[in-house]
């Protein structure tokens, strides 16, 4: 690594922390039981669209009722985003004249925006209207990660109220959380990135005539659109002359500014954060690198508000960095010591003045080396999932290293709310083991942790894992699954592994390489992604509940105290230990593997 | 659950309005009135009429030209209607047999150029429209670029510092040369 990979990191995090508690602190006054000033601003606006839904706000719902509505909310959600795509070809705002969506592809999608993972097995260039962009992606950006932020805060409440019977009124937290956090942050960093030259407008795509005229050999193609062959099955080739550039548009910087902030990560056009048009300077990805971690990494604040014990939250904080850090450093040293098989080809991959060097391959020259593993680490720590680089060209354990994050559990700050509420099963699973070593009932926060918390704790934890083992499993075992893969060997496994571990965390992020958009990886996908979303969210929900209705117990000095670096540690350990012995043997068929082989 | 329902379509309807609709108009109007040239795609124009975009990458071949990063977007490279990346992991003979040929096409240009390839000059870049190179590929190109133009090696040199960008605020991001408007630069009467 170079001193100045050091310093970048460096600074990303320092402004990062910086922001925690200003923001932590808004976001929980955002979510007070007592009315203040920011809720009596916005309090006319929320009022009419309660009055509006028929929603009285000072409902209180248990978690069954607070779990319904969230189902039934994001279902519907669902639903809209795949009629969306059905019917986009007579709907407005397709200038570029887009069919509709193939069904397997549209039901993917759409479960992908519903369930905050945005895997895309679409290109968005190439198959979106901007209306299906606008008012089925981009609604859904803001609402799945909404909804994630309201989930969390009721869990919150489950530890923080006393003998209650409710988690508060889902309406209320949902809208409080897209119109006092989301919608103002994402109006800022919009401007901020077309300011850098993000494409922010309506019109149709530009035709510019380019410098030079190349001449490509391009296949000759039927009236069906398929390539004609010759005696020997080749297909028939004929020099295409290329005097113009097709440059897209759109609406891009709004949608980009919510899918960075949302951790969502469903990209406006292909190659996600790595198009110039969606991240063109190294301003602009410093904007979105920040926006990646920004609410989760606050949100350990406001729970430590909200609890009324701001410690136990920068513990939490503490867990996700102590974690984070050290991997990123490891991706950035492999990807910085470049391709060992270029070696031999008189190539020059070393850092210096005037390169970035390394393993350049499928990175952009504005990011470089550091600022491509450092997105790669953040985007796959955090649910997010867009890329400014491609993952499937990384090196062996480049590559690892942004899987295992995601097989983590996204609780290395994790996707917005939920990465929290992951990282609080992860808690209490670590509570109860420290309780079984010294043969006391285990508290967390003041509440015991009994069986029925536990096992739902449990359930949460080990639901990711496995999905992503089952799913992995299927793949490898079916001819469908093997025909998208692009790469042979270990790497071809690998980006099946990176796949399923995507979709089962809710990540979205992908080794491109694979063909995905094909029935069976669309359905598979679809399934983990449901799975990994919406069940998680039930069971943390129960656990809540019968937590909320739990008398407080006073801290005595058998109490295990849950701010100290001691817990620190237990907790770190409990998520990296669940996570490797989960995960070795299938890395170690894939990345590890290739590493191995590609080494000697 | 009837009422449950109702109360989640009026609400997504809502919602969809707000951030389905105003969100993205209000943000447009702002954005158009603000920075119109950044919103509209950065175009670079000349006598009026666009010839390409700052930040999209164009395809160059030619001795007499800069090349940018090599495309792997499909059918043609630098094809921005359909951006990506290569996708070829670093073990992929593909990806060997790719880099040599790359290698191959640089020399065939610049027969006498023994130096080694700088590496972002031979990989691919990850959206296939990377407008910019590093410093160091700028360089590895100087002396061919000056010699197909018959210009001299200090007057390539001055128009290459004159499209560098340094580090933002001297820390972020990467040195680099924008790769097309160097070449349009080159092809300038005033920059022969």
């Amino acid at each position: 690594m170079t001193t100045n990979d050091f310093v970048q990191i460096g600074f990303f995090l320092v402004i990062l922390l910086l922001l925690v508690k200003p923001l932590g602190g808004y976001m929980a006054s955002v979510f007070s039981d007592t009315p203040n000033r920011l809720t009596r601003f916005g309090g006319g606006a929320e009022r009419l669209i309660y009055r509006l839904c028929g929603i009285r706000q000072d409902e209180d719902m248990g978690w069954k009722r607070y779990a319904l509505a969230v189902l039934v909310f994001n279902v519907l959600g669902l639903l809209v985003v795949y009629a969306l795509q059905r019917l986009q070809q007579w709907l407005p705002l397709n200038p570029q004249h887009f069919a509709a969506v193939s069904p397997d592809s549209a039901l993917n999608t759409a479960i992908s925006f519903a369930s905050n993972t945005n895997w895309q097995g679409y290109g968005g260039e190439s198959t979106m209207s901007y209306f299906t962009q606008m008012l089925g992606l981009a609604v859904q950006n803001f609402l799945s990660a909404a909804t994630g932020i309201a989930v969390l805060i009721a869990i919150i409440r489950g530890f923080s109220r006393r003998s209650a019977l409710g988690l508060g009124n889902f309406w209320v937290d949902m809208t409080r959380s897209t119109l006092y956090i989301l919608m103002p942050l994402s109006l800022v960093l919009t401007l901020l990135l077309v300011s850098q030259g993000v494409v922010q407008n309506f019109k149709s795509y530009v035709d510019v005539p380019v410098v030079q005229t190349t001449t490509v050999s391009e296949p000759v193609l039927d009236a069906s659109g398929a390539a004609v062959k010759d005696k020997a099955g080749n297909p028939v080739m004929k020099p295409t002359e290329v005097s113009t550039q097709t440059l897209p548009m759109g609406p891009a910087a709004s949608q980009i500014a919510i899918k960075q902030l949302g951790t969502n990560g469903g990209g406006f056009f292909n190659v996600n954060s790595a198009h110039p048009y969606e991240n063109p300077t190294p301003f602009s990805n410093f904007l979105e690198l920040l926006s990646i971690l920004l609410i989760p990494a606050a949100l350990c604040y406001t729970f430590g508000e909200l609890v009324k014990d701001k410690r136990q939250g920068w513990a939490l904080l503490a867990v996700m960095l102590v974690i984070f850090v050290p991997l990123l450093i490891a991706c950035t040293v492999a990807e910085q010591a470049g391709n060992p098989a270029f070696n031999a080809l008189h190539v020059d991959q070393t850092a210096s003045a005037l390169q970035a060097g390394g393993n350049m391959e499928g990175k952009e020259t504005r990011f470089g080396i550091v600022n491509s593993t450092l997105w790669a680490t953040a985007t796959t720590a955090a649910s997010n999932g867009s890329v400014n680089a491609m993952h499937d060209s990384f090196t062996p354990l480049g590559g690892l290293i942004p899987m295992w994050l995601m097989q983590l559990g996204e609780v290395i700050f994790g996707g917005v709310g939920c990465g929290l509420y992951g990282m609080l099963a992860f808690a209490v699973v670590a509570v109860f083991i420290a309780g079984l070593m010294v043969g006391r009932t285990p508290e967390y926060l003041g509440k015991k942790i009994e069986a029925y918390e536990m096992k739902m704790a449990s359930l949460a934890v080990l639901l990711p894992c496995a999905l992503v083992v089952i799913g992995t499993a299927i793949a490898v075992m079916v001819p469908a699954g093997f025909a998208g893969v692009a790469n042979p060997g270990a790497h071809g496994f690998t980006e099946m592994l990176y796949a399923v571990s995507s979709a089962s965390n809710n990540n979205g992020s992908a080794f491109g390489g694979l063909s995905a958009n094909t029935p069976f990886w669309n359905v598979l996908l679809g399934i983990c992604m449901f799975l990994a979303r919406f069940p998680l969210i039930i069971a943390m929900l129960a656990m809540a509940g019968a937590l909320a209705a739990k008398r407080h117990v006073p801290a005595t000095a058998g109490t295990l105290p849950t701010h100290t670096p001691l817990f620190v540690t237990l907790l770190a350990c409990v998520v990296i230990v669940i996570g490797a012995l989960t995960f070795l043997p299938a890395l170690a068929l894939g990345p590890i593997a290739e590493y191995l082989m590609s080494a000697h | 659950m009837g009422k449950l329902l109702r109360q989640s379509i009026v609400m997504l309807l809502l919602m969809t309005v707000i951030t389905g609709i105003a969100y993205p108009l209000l943000a447009t109007g702002l954005a158009q009135v603000i920075f119109p040239g950044q919103a509209n795609g950065s175009l670079i124009e000349k006598n009026g009429k666009p010839v390409g975009s700052a930040l999209i990458g164009q395809s160059f071949t030619d001795a007499r030209y800069f090349w940018g990063r090599p495309s792997a977007t499909s059918p043609n490279p630098n094809n921005s209607a359909s951006s990506s990346g290569s996708n070829t992991g670093p073990s992929n003979p593909a990806l060997i047999d790719t880099i040599k040929q790359r290698i191959d096409a640089l020399h065939a240009v610049d027969p006498g150029n023994t130096a080694p390839v700088p590496v972002d000059l031979i990989t691919a870049s990850g959206s296939g429209l990377d407008p910019e190179i590093s410093p160091a590929a700028a360089q590895y190109q100087v002396s061919r670029v000056a010699q197909a133009r018959k210009l001299s090696v200090s007057q390539v040199q001055a128009l290459v510092a004159e499209y560098t960008s340094g580090r933002t605020l001297g820390i972020l991001g990467e040195p680099r040369v924008n790769v097309l408007k160097l070449n349009l630069a080159l092809d300038a009467p005033h920059g022969s």
